[in-house]
């Protein structure tokens, strides 16, 4: 039988990667000095699985690698070596190497050996030295072969063995049948068996799970001892036996002994595995064709990755309770159809919202499939602020909160990115150098904290750290000279921490290695935006930051509130939405650089004209209190957008313009109405934005 | 037909197991680690038990005592996974009530003739 291996590969490469995971954690969490046996255990285990699945799936290269990092774990959680900073060090830059080891495998590419080679002979320098018992696995498996070498001398020549078999009583309780090794003798070649019953007691002291029988066997066969050795291996500690040779002319006549050493030398087993390779090999190479469709299957499934997902049982379980509720349903609706009149109408509609509810429930239901816990992404930055602080000389502690709230697999992989750059950011220019801090009367290790939470339909990360603040004077300063805004007049405290985000801005007196030039903020928050959230930032000066990311729970379907302007109707998402009023024309005034404001509370909010920013030609009305305000959020700020009517309220699911037509300024995506015509659904910051460019125009023309 | 647990943290074993085993007509059931598998030998009788030894929860060497502890499984093969690197768990397993084992890495083929070998 053939099996081809490499469908077991993306599962081997997926948990082999967990695994990395779970070592690099576990790393991070040593502490030297000092071992912790059960997170050593738990890092070794990773390893040894990792090593176990690559010898099974033929990467060699990573077996070998993997078993050189083992024997290391092995040493330091039996307390036969000491857990030094360097070797931790050592171990986490090896995980790295296996990890891009196991890439390269996924990828079908070439292994970077020369980089594999120095790290492990990193990893073999520690192993050499200071050998509080060195290479002692080694010496132990040496050993053991030795033992298990055939003692016969060179020059007799065996013609074939006599074997005494006596197995121990218990031999049964140890789930072996001694049966089955004079079965394997008997594979080897022609045996006499004679049983010795003389252990047999009377009846009555008979005890039914104990063994009595021996055995003396003559294989008549030239093996090789190690041939019978094997078949033994496993109740050598449950029997008495001897192997005893019988040379040529050492005993009785045996007739077939003319047989060549050289033929039967090797083990039994062996030789039958390669006689069945060697059999399925032309087999295979003869039907050309399937051969490339597998590989490219392979290809194609390494190319794939990260491709499937793997689900909780729990959670496959509640969608098949629901498709069951939604068949039941929909059989109920269809005895409802045969024979159909007006008097049903109760039950008709009855049916349809219980079949609404189902819908829902199932879509929840596959919604949750995607959903994984945030601490996918989380997980990295222990080992990030590790590597960054001791680079810089500062002193973090990282703390995480909230890593098992789930959030959309999408958002998983692509809020990674934008993390990492506002942890650096806080590293770098939040956490002030220990004597600073100590200066500053605060303890000298700084923290940062990573929290996620669920608030409504939103999931909020916040980055937290307990550094000097942003100064709010050197961004106004730098924001001037760089012409990211041209007054710094009327601006709150927060407007101008915003203006980090703006493209281009970089308050860094240095430009340094961690953080880099500053392009970043605006590209975090286009990424924030791209995923449908937005991006918040809150500062203490002297006392710390925070920067405040608010995420859609799931990016393929949106609570909208559909409303119209003209001919158009528009989705805009329930959450951005405070409250739809209607205003007299007295309640708006023009303000100079601002536009048209309405005063809402203690408020002054800018309008945005739907129609206008759109183009739309013909709207309902122009008149502000003939139609409608709705009161939106987005990036911490507020606005009125102008419309003609509300309509109702749904879920849609969401499109993507960029994968169908074209990015659209001030849309998210778009979706297919009840009716079959598309709707935007509008992104309220970028819709802000957009505005901003309207209003000189719009001001000139109402002025 | 012979119904065999395999118990394996790694979720790439199990399948590459059950895969073969199945492929050669029996019936094959699988669990994550020691406990798992314990609760399942518990409420269904197997043929033969193959496990890895290294796993978190429960390992394979304590989950073969447990077994033997139990009546149902007093003869029953039990069979574990390991490295050759480590004499030192097959005299742990075998001290435990293990039947025997096969060498990790092994491909499907051995696998095969290994358990034709102890349940026909």
């Amino acid at each position: 039988m053939t099996i081809d291996m490499a469908q077991f590969h993306q599962v081997f490469f997926e948990e082999s990667f967990e695994g990395l995971d779970i070592m690099e954690s576990g790393l991070l969490d040593m502490e030297p000095g000092q071992a912790d046996s059960e997170e050593i255990n738990a890092i070794f285990r990773a390893a040894h699985s990792i090593k176990g699945g690559a010898g099974t799936f033929s990467f060699m290269d990573v077996a070998n690698f993997t078993h050189v990092m083992e024997t290391l774990l092995d040493e330091m959680r039996d307390g036969r070596r000491q857990v030094t900073a360097k070797a931790i060090d050592v171990l986490l830059k090896s995980v790295d190497v296996l990890r891009h080891m196991l890439t390269s495998c996924q990828d079908d590419e070439e292994i970077d050996q020369a980089a594999v080679a120095v790290q492990k002979a990193e990893l073999e320098r520690i192993l050499s030295g200071s050998a509080d018992d060195a290479g002692s696995a080694a010496q132990q498996e040496t050993t053991v072969e030795a033992e298990a070498a055939p003692e016969i001398k060179a020059e007799e020549r065996i013609v074939a063995w006599k074997i005494v078999f006596n197995p121990h009583d218990n031999i049964l309780r140890t789930g072996n049948d001694p049966y089955r090794i004079i079965r394997e003798l008997s594979e080897l070649g022609d045996i006499e068996v004679q049983c010795d019953a003389a252990q047999l007691p009377e009846m009555e002291d008979y005890e039914v799970e104990d063994f009595y029988l021996s055995w003396e066997i003559k294989l008549n066969k030239a093996v090789e001892q190690q041939t019978i050795n094997d078949i033994f291996d496993w109740v050598e500690d449950e029997c008495d036996m001897a192997i005893v040779p019988i040379t040529e002319g050492g005993s009785a006549a045996v007739v077939d002994t003319a047989l060549p050493l050289a033929e039967t030398s090797k083990p039994a087993t062996g030789t039958q595995l390669q006689d069945e390779t060697a059999q399925d090999e032309p087999a295979a190479a003869l039907p050309a064709k399937p051969q490339p469709v597998a590989k490219a299957a392979k290809s194609g499934a390494a190319k794939g990755g990260g491709g499937s997902i793997r689900v909780d049982t729990a959670k496959i379980d509640s969608l098949i309770n629901m498709v069951g509720e939604l068949v039941i349903t929909q059989s109920m609706l269809g005895m409802l159809g045969e024979g159909f009149n007006m008097s049903r109408v109760e039950k008709l509609i009855e049916g349809l919202g219980q079949l609404e509810r189902h819908t829902r429930e199932l879509q929840e239901s596959v919604m949750q499939i995607r959903m994984l816990p945030i601490s996918f992404t989380f997980s990295r930055f222990p080992r990030l602020v590790h590597d960054l602080s001791s680079k810089m000389g500062k002193s973090i502690e990282l703390e995480m909160i909230g890593e098992d709230t789930e959030v959309d697999k999408t958002v998983i992989e692509k809020i990674g990115d934008p993390l990492v750059h506002l942890v650096r950011n806080s590293l770098d220019h939040g956490i002030e150098m220990p004597a600073d801090r100590a200066a500053a009367g605060k303890p000298e290790t700084g923290k940062i904290q990573l929290i996620a939470s669920h608030k409504g339909g939103n999931i909020v990360i916040e980055i937290r750290d307990d550094g000097r603040g942003l100064n709010r004077d050197k961004i106004l300063e730098k924001a001037l000279e760089k012409g990211v805004i041209s007054d710094a007049a009327n601006l709150s405290d927060k407007q101008i921490y915003e203006l980090i985000f703006e493209a281009g801005f970089s308050t860094a007196d240095q430009v340094s290695d961690v953080s880099g030039r500053g392009v970043g903020m605006d590209v975090v928050r286009r990424n924030i935006n791209e995923l449908g959230g937005g991006i918040e930032i809150e500062s203490d000066p002297g006392k710390g930051s925070a920067i405040i990311i608010r995420l859609p729970l799931t990016l393929a379907i949106l609570d909208g509130q559909s409303i119209n302007v003209g001919e158009e109707t528009y989705i805009v998402p329930l959450v951005s939405i405070i409250e739809s009023i209607q205003v007299r024309a007295d309640m708006v005034n023009m303000v100079a650089g601002k536009g048209e404001t309405f005063k809402l509370r203690d408020e002054y909010l800018p309008v945005i004209r739907l129609h206008e920013v759109f183009g739309i030609k013909n709207p309902k009305t122009t008149n502000i209190s003939e139609g409608l305000l709705v009161v939106v959020e987005g990036d911490g700020s507020k606005c009125g957008l102008f419309v003609d009517d509300l309509l109702g309220q749904h879920q849609v699911v969401i499109k993507s313009l960029e994968t169908n037509y074209k990015k659209v300024e001030g849309a998210s995506g778009a979706t297919i109405l009840g009716d079959g015509s598309v709707a935007l659904i509008l992104d309220i910051p970028d819709l802000m934005r957009l505005a901003k460019k309207y209003q000189p125009a719009q001001f000139l023309k109402s002025a | 037909m012979a119904t065999i647990l395999a118990v394996d943290d790694s979720a790439s074993m199990r399948q590459m197991v059950s895969f073969t085993l199945k492929g050669a007509g029996y019936e094959v059931i699988d669990a994550v680690d020691g406990v798992d598998a314990l609760n399942k030998a518990k409420q269904q009788a197997f043929n033969l038990v193959i496990t890895d030894v290294n796993m978190p929860n429960m390992d394979g060497i304590t989950l073969i005592a447990e077994l033997r502890k139990l009546p149902n499984y007093k003869f029953t093969p039990l069979l574990m996974l390991t490295t050759e690197s480590a004499p030192e768990k097959k005299q742990a397993g075998k001290a435990a009530g293990a039947t025997g084992w096969i060498v990790k890495p092994f491909n499907p083929d051995q696998l095969l003739a290994t358990v034709k070998k102890v349940i026909g």
